[in-house]
């Protein structure tokens, strides 16, 4: 397997973050709602209706192509890609084909550039609704349009990626600046992400592509590692069997865990693309763009590169706080307050329940672990607390006592105390039995939750070697 | 019939209206509006009055394929009410007819055709909701060709229409329907559009004003599309000053139309100025077309000799594409139309055929029963054109050809005002003539289709006959520029002394 190469493409459909839909003023539907609900005769495409451009959804396939650091020609325009089927109202579809919102432009995954040839905008489709599991079976069909007319933008990497790894990464990199930027929610699960790797292999060193397939219907990034893995070693075997890999759509069967034949390209499907004559081309301001270009948050690759130079981070801290912007703000706003870095960043790794805090609130909390007022235990307590309370954590702790005991004569007294209820305890740990310790450690917990453990075992230690 | 003016010492030619009693159905919007702020008639009797002479014409003309009377009745106690409240705009309380192509609301709205038969639009588009607003009636639905594709409205799935000059002749198309209601006094205005020339060619053979305007000028939001890039909704009218009036009505920026332009409303600027010290430009190919007649020819050449009397200097131009119109025509519409067509599908609303196979026989069968020859025509012809591998050789090549006939005008507006040539190469011609052959019909529009491809505002205002059968003077100005075209064809109306009165009287 070794002498083969894997060559992957990425098309990613990202819905922008806009209210209404792409060509109407209809509201973008949430998720599960009831079939035709928001819809209107533009998105229905009853006659005689026209499309207008939503701004908002320029704003954000404009910010994204600035973040991938891709060239926005001045002009651009629409054109129409023609296809009867019924989950598109119109016959066709409106989308950009040969003048894109922008071309050329980067992501930096691992430290590795992957190109991106285009990021363009378009509307999505409706849906269909088969009584019946399966097309060829189905008794009735129903069509949902409430998703017609969503904006989409389709962002199109060059074949640059070489593993199921690296494409995955890509995605959630992808995701990741989306978010960062606000063009997207970009969620695969609500279906505002949508990857579809086009998949060859070739032997190693030869230059040429492979024949490739496209996949679909792969709904999380798991499924997308999954997909590709597949697929791969899927062709190879094809390939090693003395087969050629047909140029086709696949689909990626989420209770098989396999891909099977959707469509076939040999008999490619002419889109007929023609320029959208009911929208005039669009002549783009370069002041607007400009203002875009200076409204763009820190990006998060140089966010992470910034986490590991300014605060120390470990790398891979770095990378996991700055995947969400609310992350990253949240870990150095609390750092501003006082709290150590690298404690910050490991509650908020670690403990889902530490993003949903004010940074005030997460400084606090570090600092009483990291002091030593509270263990790391009493620690979680206290943030559920605070979650669910409102209250600050150090209101808390004062108010429920949980400060920890770290003054050295109380805690001898409390350790004594354990020595002497725990004969048989002490000792087996006299007579070698080093495990003894933990029992007693766990009776010290039991009657004075307050002790600092840390200082209490080397006390407890240091009093029973003195016997 | 058409005949010059009763005329009073003065040469006034509104004395009509003194008369006692007048047939509204005859006179002018302007006039009738006198009539009604006058209290000489209502709203409701202008009504009943057309709805009459519709009762008595239109079982031989057959302009109307539905009327809308509740909608009517409605409309004009609400025009009644306005004037007598002294809010009544020029527009309020006249009747009008609409095209099959433009939706309103609850109103089954089919575009000639079968597919949409009992499809009732839940919206009213822009255009004819301006009207509404500004006051006007809606006395029905007029026959076209079937999505507007055709010359003669012999393409209309219901039936054709004739012409109400002469019963064995098309009144012209695709707008025959709404042209024939105006010229037989059974409407005051009405709407229609204009891809080719169907707006201008049928008010030139049926002998009334016609009015394509600038490319943007009109929203087309509810405009059923034939050929987005070239379709403009436009007035008919039994005067120019009534053509100004509707057009400035409907005119004007949508936010729901992006191609709608937002620009200043002045079509009616200089409307009475009159045509001294305009050079008026005569294109040369324009009177070589294959099909020309002589009796065309003839009226044209003394209506051009009235408006040089009136002042005009004729300047020779050339407009040396021309050739080429046509056949870059022939591509561009139907490529779009291929693609507006796509829609109806049987899944939505319209004509849906249920005993199919699968999706694919399905969309077959239903398009097969739903669209008649020449839309079907029309269609594997678009999608032919936009072909992978045949797309740069034809649309694109079309496209280069669209761009050279704009310069062509462009090159001729340098050296006149506007242009003025015939509306149609012939009159009226007899029901069937053409129907065999689309090419001899296509060629109907050779004079108008270059407007609508450098999207150019034109008139068409009747200067005369031609073996009894009216002939139409096509006047083109620069884009925006309605104003020019308008004041044109007035001076012609002023100058010659001619009024529309309804044929079949």
């Amino acid at each position: 397997m070794s002498d083969w190469e894997v060559v992957i493409g990425m098309e990613v459909h990202a819905q922008p973050r806009t209210r209404s839909k792409m060509f109407c003023g209809c509201a973008v539907a949430p998720l599960n709602s009831p079939p035709n609900t928001h819809v209107c005769e533009i998105c229905l495409g009853l006659p005689g209706v026209l499309p207008v451009i939503n701004k908002a959804a320029v704003e954000a396939c404009l910010k994204t192509a600035l973040a991938l650091s891709c060239e926005i020609p001045l002009h651009t325009k629409f054109d129409r890609k023609n296809y009867m089927y019924p989950d598109l109202p119109k016959g066709y579809q409106i989308s950009q084909y040969d003048l894109p919102m922008s071309i050329d432009g980067f992501i930096e995954i691992e430290g590795r550039k992957v190109r991106i040839r285009r990021v363009h905008l378009e509307e999505d489709t409706g849906k269909l609704i088969h009584a019946g599991d399966k097309l060829h079976k189905a008794w009735e069909s129903f069509v949902d349009l409430n998703r017609a007319g969503v904006p989409l933008m389709e962002i199109v990497s060059e074949p640059d990626l070489r593993s199921a790894d690296e494409a995955r990464d890509y995605a959630m990199a992808l995701r990741t600046l989306l978010r960062t930027i606000g063009a997207s929610e970009a969620e695969m699960e609500k279906g505002q992400l949508r990857a579809e790797p086009n998949i060859s292999v070739r032997r190693a060193g030869t230059k040429e592509l492979g024949v490739k397939t496209e996949l679909k219907n792969i709904n999380s990034f798991r499924a997308l590692h999954r997909a590709i893995e597949y697929e791969v070693k899927r062709q190879i075997g094809v390939l090693e069997s003395g087969g050629s890999v047909k140029q086709e759509t696949r689909g990626w069967s989420e209770a098989e865990q396999r891909t099977f034949p959707q469509r076939s390209k040999e008999g490619a499907e002419d889109y007929r693309y023609f320029p959208e004559p009911d929208l005039p081309p669009l002549q783009l301001d370069r002041a607007w763009i400009e203002e875009l270009r200076k409204s763009l948050p820190e990006l998060p690759g140089a966010r992470r590169a910034r986490l590991v130079e300014q605060y120390a981070l470990p790398p891979a801290d770095a990378v996991l706080i700055a995947s969400e912007r609310q992350y990253a703000d949240l870990f150095e706003a609390a750092v501003k307050k006082g709290a150590p870095a690298k404690a910050t960043a490991n509650w908020i790794i670690g403990e889902p329940s530490a993003r949903e805090i004010s940074p005030v609130y997460l400084a606090e909390l570090v600092k009483l672990v990291s002091d030593g007022k509270i263990n790391r235990d009493q620690g979680r307590e206290v943030l559920a607390e605070t979650l669910s309370s409102g209250k600050a954590p150090h209101v808390i702790v004062s108010v429920r006592g949980v400060a920890q005991e770290s003054d050295s004569g109380t805690l001898e007294a409390i350790v004594r105390e354990v020595i002497s209820t725990n004969a048989q305890a002490v000792s087996d740990y006299q007579a070698g039995k080093k495990q003894a310790l933990g029992a007693l450690m766990a009776d010290l917990k039991k009657k004075a939750p307050q002790a600092n453990p840390k200082l209490a075992n080397e006390l407890l230690q240091k009093l029973l070697s003195a016997g | 019939m058409r005949r010059p003016p009763s005329m009073d010492s003065s040469g006034c030619r509104r004395s009509r209206k003194r008369h006692n009693r007048v047939d509204p159905t005859r006179l002018t919007i302007g006039e009738v509006q006198q009539l009604l702020r006058d209290g000489e008639t209502s709203a409701q009797e202008l009504l009943s009055l057309h709805l009459d002479r519709i009762g008595s014409a239109d079982e031989d003309v057959k302009a109307f394929l539905r009327l809308t009377e509740p909608l009517a009745a409605e409309q004009a106690r609400a025009a009644d009410k306005a004037i007598k409240a002294g809010k009544a705009g020029p527009l309020t309380g006249i009747p009008m007819a609409v095209k099959d192509v433009l939706c309103v609301r609850g109103v089954e709205t089919t575009a000639g055709s079968q597919i949409l038969r009992g499809f009732k639009p839940p919206y009213t588009g822009t255009a004819v909701q301006r009207l509404f607003d500004a006051g006007v009636v809606m006395l029905g639905v007029t026959n076209c060709d079937e999505f507007a594709m055709g010359s003669s409205t012999e393409n209309s799935s219901y039936f054709p229409t004739r012409n109400p000059w002469n019963l064995d002749r098309v009144p012209g198309g695709s707008s025959g329907g709404s042209a024939a209601s105006v010229a037989a006094g059974e409407a005051m205005f009405a709407l229609g559009s204009d891809t080719g020339g169907s707006i201008r060619q049928p008010a030139a053979l049926c002998g009334v004003v016609g009015m394509k305007p600038t490319y943007g000028r009109v929203s087309r939001y509810g405009l059923i599309a034939f050929a987005s890039s070239l379709d403009q909704i436009g007035p008919f009218t039994r005067s120019v000053e009534d053509c100004a009036l509707v057009l400035e009505t409907m005119a004007g920026h949508d936010p729901l139309d992006s191609t709608c332009a937002d620009r200043p409303n002045d079509v009616r600027k200089g409307l009475d100025d009159g045509v001294a010290k305009m050079r008026l430009g005569v294109p040369r190919e324009y009177f070589g077309v294959e099909g020309m007649e002589h009796g065309v020819k003839t009226a044209i050449e003394k209506a051009l000799l009235v408006l040089q009397s009136a002042g005009a200097e004729l300047v020779d131009v050339s407009l040396p594409h021309t050739d080429y119109g046509l056949a870059a025509y022939y591509i561009i519409a139907p490529a779009e139309c291929s693609s507006n067509l796509a829609r109806f599908d049987g899944v939505k609303y319209g004509m849906s055929e249920q005993d199919a196979q699968n999706i694919t026989d399905a969309y077959m069968r239903t398009r097969r029963l739903g669209f008649g020859p020449e839309v079907r025509r029309r269609v594997m012809l678009g999608t032919y054109a936009l072909s992978s591998g045949y797309y740069d050789a034809y649309y694109l090549k079309a496209q280069k050809v669209r761009t050279l006939i704009k310069r062509d005008f462009d090159e001729a507006f340098r050296q006149c005002d506007a242009i003025v040539s015939a509306t149609s190469p012939t009159v009226a011609f007899p029901l069937g003539s053409r129907t065999q052959d689309p090419l001899s019909m296509y060629l109907c529009d050779v004079l108008t289709l270059g407007g609508n491809l450098a999207g150019l505002p034109g008139v068409s205002v009747p200067c005369g006959m031609s073996a009894g059968l009216p002939v139409g003077l096509q006047v083109l100005a620069p884009q925006w520029r309605e104003d020019i075209a308008l004041r044109v064809a007035r001076a012609y109306e002023v100058a010659s002394g001619m009024r529309v009165e309804a044929a079949l009287v």
